[in-house]
């Protein structure tokens, strides 16, 4: 991997697993630093410097986890929703490795942003859990992620399975939303309105605005600092397999 | 240091460590799959590359 | 194309083919219900539209991995790739045998476990109704689910995890139509999107089912 490469002149050229590890492997010191650095602020400004709510108390903290776990939780999907369509149409394999590697960073916020919804639903509403229609519609995500990931994990053939769970993932998306839509229809929620849009005035304070928009920041760096780790490791995961192969046609 | 979480703090310290015992619990369990595969993909190469030149001395 | 029908109704029909095995489940987990939730027509009235959807919908879900697991096996599916016929037509009809010997049964079967479980009176025909609308559906997801494992040796579990969270939309507004239905309330909306859920995974759906199959073949 030292030999010079030439200059890439489309972004379709960091699909060559060799560019892909070059390029991943330069900026994922700085991803980390990054991301350590906003979450770390962040999270800290969020605990320990913001007031209480009037209404909500102390318990109002729990927006700076809540807010962006569920963010990445949706983007993460989406991600893996536009990896699966680029390997469909282009056939790169960076693309249909990387959809694999977000599959369980998604799981993991969607299981944040549902643990926290639960734990600040319980004081405000009084109960662990309500059928709430965007807390059910986690919930139904979450189930999606494991189809998903264990269709990739059944399949031995790793063309076909990427072949198999990028359907999957685009059939899924068409039928997240539906569900999204019919969970609306089927019971009005108690969650407040958009917490955070680009008119601020009428959403969230900014004592906690800012806090909080640090915090989103951590989050999505550390979903792409995770990324590109998971990635990398499937490349060479599947470098290793390819040479082994070869290994035992000689 | 600690700020005053009034009657909620079980609820908001509880929140805090799920989050970040789940997000450590990810990046270490991806931490430890990145070195695993990196070790075992050098480990082949370096045996590719002890065969290849061991060929090319005996062909030499 | 008929042909082709013939053959998997009377394959389904014939020992084995898990014909009435579906019937069967739906039977057990109604007389369960009461077993659970005692006994009280109280209790088992306001929720018997939505056991017997659910039941319905788990009964669907057993016989989904025989749509097209035998014929992968024995090369059937093979050939039905190399037909005359495309494979987008073959996974329609492939749905449609399921739903001729799986939702239609349970759909006509329905009413009678609702007297079982003490649905109200003006639930039984909403029931019927949405059951009729909204058990395609549930074929032709299934039938794609199958279209996705069909390769492996034991995708039965795998077939539910996947299968399931792609059934939720048809639940919501199938079950809605039903219990709004028993309680007589106005169901004009939740009907009308569990049609057009229904419409639009029959025109849709087969496609990716033989993106699926095709996959699967290669």
């Amino acid at each position: 991997m030292s030999e010079k490469l030439p200059r890439p002149s489309s972004l379709w050229e960091y699909a060559n697993p060799r560019r892909f590890m070059a390029l991943s492997g330069a900026t994922l010191p700085f991803v980390a630093a990054g991301t350590t650095v906003a979450l770390i602020v962040g999270l800290a400004w969020g605990f320990f410097f913001t007031p209480d709510d009037y209404r909500q108390g102390s318990t109002v903290k729990i927006i700076y986890l809540h807010v962006p776990s569920a963010m990445v939780a949706i983007n993460a999907w989406l991600m893996m929703l536009v990896a699966s369509l680029i390997w469909l149409i282009r056939r790169h394999h960076v693309s249909a490795l990387a959809a694999k590697a977000a599959a369980p960073v998604g799981a993991t916020m969607t299981m944040i942003a549902l643990a926290t919804g639960a734990i600040w639903g319980q004081p405000m509403w009084g109960a662990w859990w309500a059928w709430d229609p965007r807390l059910t519609s986690f919930l139904v995500l979450f189930l999606f992620y494991l189809g998903y990931m264990a269709l990739w994990a059944a399949i031995e053939n790793d063309d076909t399975a990427a072949d198999l769970t990028a359907v999957l993932c685009i059939v899924g998306s068409v039928f997240a939303v539906l569900s999204r839509y019919a969970l609306v229809f089927w019971n009005q929620g108690l969650h407040q309105g958009a917490s955070l849009s680009l008119d601020k005035e009428e959403n969230v304070s900014d004592v906690f605005y800012w806090p909080l928009l640090i915090c989103l920041a951590g989050f999505v760096g550390f979903f792409v600092l995770l990324i590109l780790i998971r990635t990398r490791t499937e490349v060479r995961a599947r470098r290793m397999k390819a040479l082994q192969a070869r290994e035992r046609m000689t | 240091m600690m700020p005053d979480l009034g009657k909620y703090a079980v609820e908001v310290l509880s929140a805090y460590a799920v989050t970040i015992a789940l997000m450590l619990a990810l990046l270490l369990l991806s931490l430890r799959q990145s070195a695993k595969t990196r070790s075992a993909l050098r480990e082949v190469e370096a045996a590719r590359q002890a065969k290849a030149t061991a060929k090319g001395k005996a062909d030499g | 194309m008929i042909a082709l029908l013939k053959r998997d109704l009377a394959l389904s029909v014939r020992a084995g083919g898990g014909f009435g095995l579906a019937l069967a489940f739906f039977l057990i987990v109604v007389t369960l219900t009461p077993f659970a939730v005692g006994p009280d027509s109280g209790t088992l009235s306001p929720i018997a539209a939505g056991i017997l959807w659910l039941g319905a919908l788990l009964s669907c879900l057993l016989s989904l991995d025989r749509i097209l697991a035998l014929d992968f096996e024995d090369g059937a599916l093979e050939l039905l790739a190399t037909a005359p016929i495309p494979l987008e037509g073959v996974a329609t009809v492939k749905a449609l045998a399921h739903w001729l010997t799986t939702g239609l049964p349970l759909t006509l079967a329905a009413p009678a476990l609702g007297v079982l479980l003490n649905l109200p009176e003006p639930g039984f025909k909403w029931l019927t109704l949405s059951l009729a609308i909204g058990t395609p559906a549930l074929s032709v997801i299934g039938t794609f689910g199958a279209a996705l494992t069909v390769g492996l040796k034991r995708g039965g579990l795998l077939l539910s995890l996947i299968v399931l969270p792609l059934y939720v939309p048809t639940l919501i507004f199938g079950a809605e139509v039903a219990r709004r239905g028993a309680q007589g309330m106005p169901l004009e909306t939740p009907l009308a999107l569990l049609g057009g859920i229904t419409l639009a995974t029959l025109a849709l759906l087969p496609f990716a089912s033989a993106a699926a199959i095709r996959i699967n073949l290669r």
